[in-house]
């Protein structure tokens, strides 16, 4: 598969690539623990989303099986595409997972500043070099 | 019986977290937590000896039939883990309240054991699930309990290396939810052993590769395998002591069972350490963490970052392990997991009754307790001379079989390496050892007051001092087990 | 009593004597403590003796603990060597004890009961060297007896004493990890045993060059054995009270890494194998070596128990090249020279205590003409010192005679060397030991001033405390008397 193919055919996971490297830069880079914590978000939501489009079926539908009086529990005469529930029932649990490690981050952080009066990493750091 | 009943491991915890939460009274919640990790362990102690031998336990949460469903599955491998962490859990517990968080008010605490059992569930999980989703579930709970716990440390740096931790986790969790993303593209199926039959693993198939890149990146951060350890001296140095021992005994162990068993029962030895040559990259690592991070012990002046820099190097012995990928290093690296467990844990409390008596465990604080709390001190020379591997301790067991399977696989100088990295062990042992026996105390700091540590801690402390030894002199439950463990994950099972 | 139980209760004597020093010590009773220890030590004595009878009588006592590792066992033996060495070790051990009393009571020494004990447990560890059955057993207790006797080495706790317990540690844990302990995974590696067995477990199959490093790792490994250049430790260890001396020189440490090397030699390589190997000469040469180099040092030194000290490196290295020769002369010489210079150098180093504690003098130009005001432990200095030498009649003459012979049968082309440097060290050895007594006995004494050299100052005899110069009159005797019953030990060591 040539680059240009790749670059087209896939393009989600291309997008994905870069909001995981978005995310993953700013929690390097940045000294900001709020934005530490941001940049964590964006790259959980780039696996989440990942894992969404995996599920979807190109010209499927949501996987709600359709009421059909005649056939009660079954799908009616033609065949429906569905996407794949799976993989977003999973992502509901990693979203909470997400929020769940959100709100520490966040509490950490406030603590911080409350300890160290700075939400600044270099900054606390400093300030620890100074009062051992 | 026992097949219904292997379930409680996780859901007893786990249901035991918010009734503390409820109770609101700190020694009922410490009564409750004890209780129920003792029958954690009683019900783990009964599986081990069940599946000894071969056998297996089949749990279907719901009802619901694997591969569609949840199984909760216990082998050899996930027995010998859940023994080791309700083992070390319960010996922890056990320890007396006063070595608690600091920074915790009494009438708060029962949060503080919420959290604990929070911890045990979530790893006690991660062992006995069959389901990779689940396992990141799991994985999670215990990682976000254990930065909750870490937080708790007396220092306001507590609360910044848990912040680190929990950046670095998460970082971790998320490679480990894309490598299993990936292998469910690639198979269609979250049943571990379904994965495993469905994968056929090669090198041109990117997919799977990534997979199992991401996969053990992910695990590695968790495990802090170096280089990736840089969360670890932190958290374990600032924690409260009592969560420094149970993490230290616990949570990089199920970690590793995690990778060991992605390695060789998803994606086979024969992938990974034929084709891939894995061990050509785990190798080095190994031999860099055994070197630098005891190297970098010998240069601590706290006693608790010198005991976590030595984890980081025990890590190493245990990739170690896992990259000869023969039954005899495999063998010797999950001996070294219950082997780290019992003597890392030990040393840990030992920091905890010091913190205790003498109020800073910095080395110079330290000089001559040796005489003021003999019996705490002697715990901590049994811990040491494991570390080092002296013969008759449990380090030696592990010692011993790493050095067999290195050698079995013809690396002569990877053996030699092993041998000479125990010696900076020696090194920062010695080091602590003689202040704490031949140092006159500073005229600063005086010692008189100090006494020796109450019972309530002396105990659990010398349980873990004297397993180091027993362990050291029989081998049929550590070694035996393990061994059994390590044929059945090259073989391909759980 | 069945055999087996006869190595427990020896094994566990010492033990016994360890916790009855704690609690008569803690509970105020020095000289209860002080009674116990030699009279537990006899009651060990007689315990290997009696398994002596039964290995004259060509049994082997076993006695087998428990399965440490799949295939590895916590199992003692008892054969000719370790018969040897056991007995060497609780015998001089009741010595030792009695002599102690005298040592630590006279020299004010602090902490007496900790001494006790952990002097006692290094016998433990001793016996357990002496009897393992394995390579692990002896590895076990190797290292036991190197932490065991790190408090007494440091007993002074003074930074000479740290610095010198570091050395230790560091020299011993370091030798015995990156070199012994390899060699015994390596040989598991190879063989799938660490039993010791008569005539070698590794076979044939070892090219000639694996056989040499694996003998050089055991013999490095032994760093108790104090080859050179790991044989730092030793001397430094000197800044421990006497008797503490006298156990490493004489009795337990060093004996115990010499041991270790014989052991390995005929149970785990066999003669068969090394005979004549370059591996054999690889190891003759090393030994020589550290015998030439470590007698000419002792000469050049002026602190009595360095000097002392330097001799035992020396000593030692007659054993090691005993059993580097791999004939059975040469292992018989070897073990005869475990018995002669243990007895040989306990007499020295009791002596040198002796004339530290009556006079506070520890350096050889200080001796002048101490012996006529301590004229029995400069007697037993002087038979000691002929026993160290190979003078008849005396033990250590046996030793000598033997290596010799054993030299003459290795067939090397370079036979004769061996036999040259063999000669050369005693004459060293009469160049480092007889300017003591020579001083003691015929040196004016600084204090009576260069007029009065005569006769006529007659100094009133001064010696140390009783028990210390009766232990030492005891041992040069016993020196005396191995020459006439060496045709027993010589019996016993026929391999």
């Amino acid at each position: 598969m040539s680059s240009i193919q790749s670059l087209s055919g896939l393009w989600a996971y291309w997008l994905i690539i870069a909001l995981m490297m978005v995310g993953l830069y700013i929690v390097i880079a940045r000294d900001n623990l709020i934005k530490k914590v941001m940049g964590l978000n964006i790259f959980q939501a780039a696996a989440i989303l990942f894992y969404v489009t995996m599920a979807k079926v190109t010209g499927g539908t949501a996987p709600i099986v359709p009421h059909d009086p005649a056939h009660p529990g079954g799908h009616g005469e033609h065949e429906i595409l569905y996407s794949n529930p799976l993989p977003h029932v999973l992502m509901l649990t990693a979203i909470v997972v997400g929020v769940a490690t959100t709100a520490l981050a966040l509490a950490l952080a406030v603590r911080i500043h409350g300890d160290y009066g700075t939400a600044e990493e270099d900054e606390a750091v400093i300030y620890d070099m100074e009062h051992t | 019986m026992i097949e219904k009943i292997v379930v409680l491991e996780v859901v007893l915890p786990l249901l035991a977290a918010p009734v503390c939460v409820l109770v609101r009274n700190p020694r009922l919640c410490r009564l409750l937590s004890l209780g129920v990790v003792a029958i954690c362990f009683a019900i783990a102690a009964a599986a081990l000896l069940e599946v000894r031998g071969g056998g297996v336990i089949s749990y279907q949460l719901g009802g619901w039939l694997p591969p569609l469903g949840i199984e909760y599955r216990v082998s050899t491998v996930n027995a010998y883990l859940l023994a080791l962490v309700t083992a070390m859990a319960l010996v922890v517990f056990s320890f007396d309240s006063r070595g608690g968080p600091p920074r915790v008010p009494e009438q708060r605490r029962h949060l503080y054991y919420a959290v604990f059992l929070l911890c045990i569930s979530g790893l006690l999980g991660i062992a006995i699930t069959g389901d990779a989703f689940n396992i990141f579930v799991f994985l999670e709970i215990s990682s976000l309990s254990s930065y909750i716990l870490v937080s708790l440390g007396g220092h306001r740096r507590a609360v910044l290396s848990a912040f680190y931790y929990l950046v670095m986790g998460t970082i971790g969790g998320v490679f480990f939810m894309l490598g299993v993303g990936l292998l469910y593209q690639a198979t269609g199926t979250l049943n571990l052993r379904d994965i495993a039959a469905r994968l056929e693993p090669s090198l041109d198939d990117r997919g799977t590769v990534l997979a199992l890149a991401l996969l053990v990146v992910g695990i590695s951060i968790k495990l802090a395998v170096f280089p990736l350890h840089h969360w670890l001296p932190d958290a374990y140095s600032f924690a409260p002591p009592k969560v420094s021992a149970f993490l230290a005994a616990t949570a990089t162990k199920v970690s590793f069972y995690l990778l060991a068993m992605i390695l060789f029962t998803i994606f086979g030895a024969a992938f990974v350490f034929e084709e891939l040559r894995l061990q050509a990259v785990l190798l080095p690592l190994s031999i860099l963490a055994m070197f630098l991070a005891s190297g970098a012990a010998i240069f601590q002046t706290d006693l608790r970052r010198l005991l976590a820099y030595s984890s980081v190097a025990q890590i190493g012995y245990m990739t170690l392990g896992l990259s000869t990928a023969n039954v005899t290093g495999l063998a010797g690296g999950l001996v070294h997991l219950f082997n780290h467990a019992v003597m890392k844990g030990g040393l840990f409390l030992v920091v905890a009754c010091l913190l205790y008596r003498v109020g800073s465990v910095h080395i110079d604080a330290l000089a001559g307790i040796g005489r003021r709390m003999p019996l705490t001190a002697a715990a901590l020379v049994i811990g040491g001379l494991s570390l080092i591997g002296v013969p008759g301790t449990v380090g030696f067991v592990s010692k011993w079989y790493l050095v067999s399977g290195v050698l079995e696989r013809g690396w002569t100088a990877a053996a030699v390496l092993i041998l000479l990295s125990s010696l900076l062990a020696l090194v920062y042992v010695g080091k602590v050892v003689e202040v704490v026996y031949f140092r006159k105390p500073a005229e600063t700091q005086p010692i008189d007051h100090v006494r020796e540590a109450p019972l309530g801690m002396l105990a659990p402390a010398w349980v873990l001092a004297v397993a180091a030894i027993f362990f050291g002199l029989t081998t049929n439950w550590t070694y035996g087990v393990a061994r059994e463990a390590a044929e059945l994950l090259l073989a391909g099972g759980i | 009593m069945s055999s087996g139980t006869t190595i427990l209760v020896a094994l566990l004597l010492p033990v016994l004597a360890a916790v009855s020093c704690q609690i008569f010590g803690r509970v105020g009773h020095p000289n209860l403590r002080d009674v116990a220890t030699p009279l537990i030590g006899a009651c060990t004595f007689a315990a290997v003796w009696r398994l002596g009878g039964d290995v004259l009588a060509g049994g082997r006592p076993e006695l087998v603990l428990f399965e440490v590792l799949p295939g590895v066992e916590l199992a003692f033996q008892v054969e000719p060597l370790g018969l040897v060495y056991g007995l060497v070790a609780s015998g001089l051990w009741i010595v030792t004890s009695i002599y102690a009393v005298g040592y630590m009571r006279g020299h004010h020494e602090h902490n007496q009961t900790r001494f006790f004990t952990f002097f006692a447990l290094s016998i433990f560890a001793a016996l357990g060297i002496a009897f393992a059955r394995n390579l692990f057993t002896l590895f076990l207790f190797y290292e036991a007896l190197t932490l065991l006797t790190f408090p007494l080495v440091t007993h002074h706790g003074t930074d000479e004493a740290r610095r010198a317990g570091r050395i230790y540690l560091g020299i011993l844990l370091f030798t015995s990890i990156s070199f012994l302990l390899f060699a015994i995974l390596f040989t598991w590696r190879l063989t799938g045993t660490i039993e010791f067995t008569p005539g070698g477990i590794l076979g044939s199959e070892p090219s000639s060059g694996m056989v040499t490093v694996l003998l050089l790792l055991y013999a490095f490994g032994a760093g108790k054995a104090a080859l050179m250049p790991f044989h730092r430790w030793l001397p430094n260890a000197m800044v421990a009270p006497t008797p503490v001396s006298a156990l490493l020189h004489a009795v337990a440490v060093v004996k115990a890494g010499v041991f270790a090397i014989l052991k390995v030699v005929v149970y785990v390589f066999g003669l068969d194998l090394l005979a004549g190997s370059n591996a054999s000469l690889a190891l003759m040469t090393i030994a020589s070596f550290t015998m030439l180099m470590a007698a000419v040092i002792a000469i050049r030194q002026d602190n009595l128990k360095a000097r002392l000290a330097y001799s035992t490196i020396s000593q030692l290295a007659y054993i090691v090249l005993g059993a580097a020769m791999a004939t059975a002369t040469g292992v018989l010489a070897g073990g005869l020279q475990i018995a002669m210079h243990a007895a040989g150098k306990i007499t020295l180093f009791f002596c040198a205590g002796a004339i530290l504690v009556a006079t506070h003098k520890k350096k050889v130009s200080e001796l002048d003409g101490l012996g006529r005001t301590m004229p029995w432990t400069f007697a037993a200095f002087f038979l000691a010192s002929l026993s160290i030498i190979g003078i008849p009649p005396l033990g250590g003459s046996w030793a000598k005679w033997y290596l010799m012979v054993g030299a003459l049968e290795t067939g090397f082309a370079w036979q004769a060397a061996f036999l040259g440097v063999l000669m050369v060290s005693s004459l060293l050895a009469v160049f480092y030991l007889m300017p003591v007594v020579v001083r003691g006995f015929f040196a004016s004494s600084p204090t009576a001033g260069p007029s009065g050299s005569g006769g006529g100052d007659r100094k009133p005899i001064a010696e140390a405390p009783f028990l210390c110069v009766a232990s030492l009159v005891l041992t040069a005797l016993l020196s005396l008397a191995l020459f006439f019953v060496a045709g027993d030990l010589t019996s016993l060591l026929s391999f």
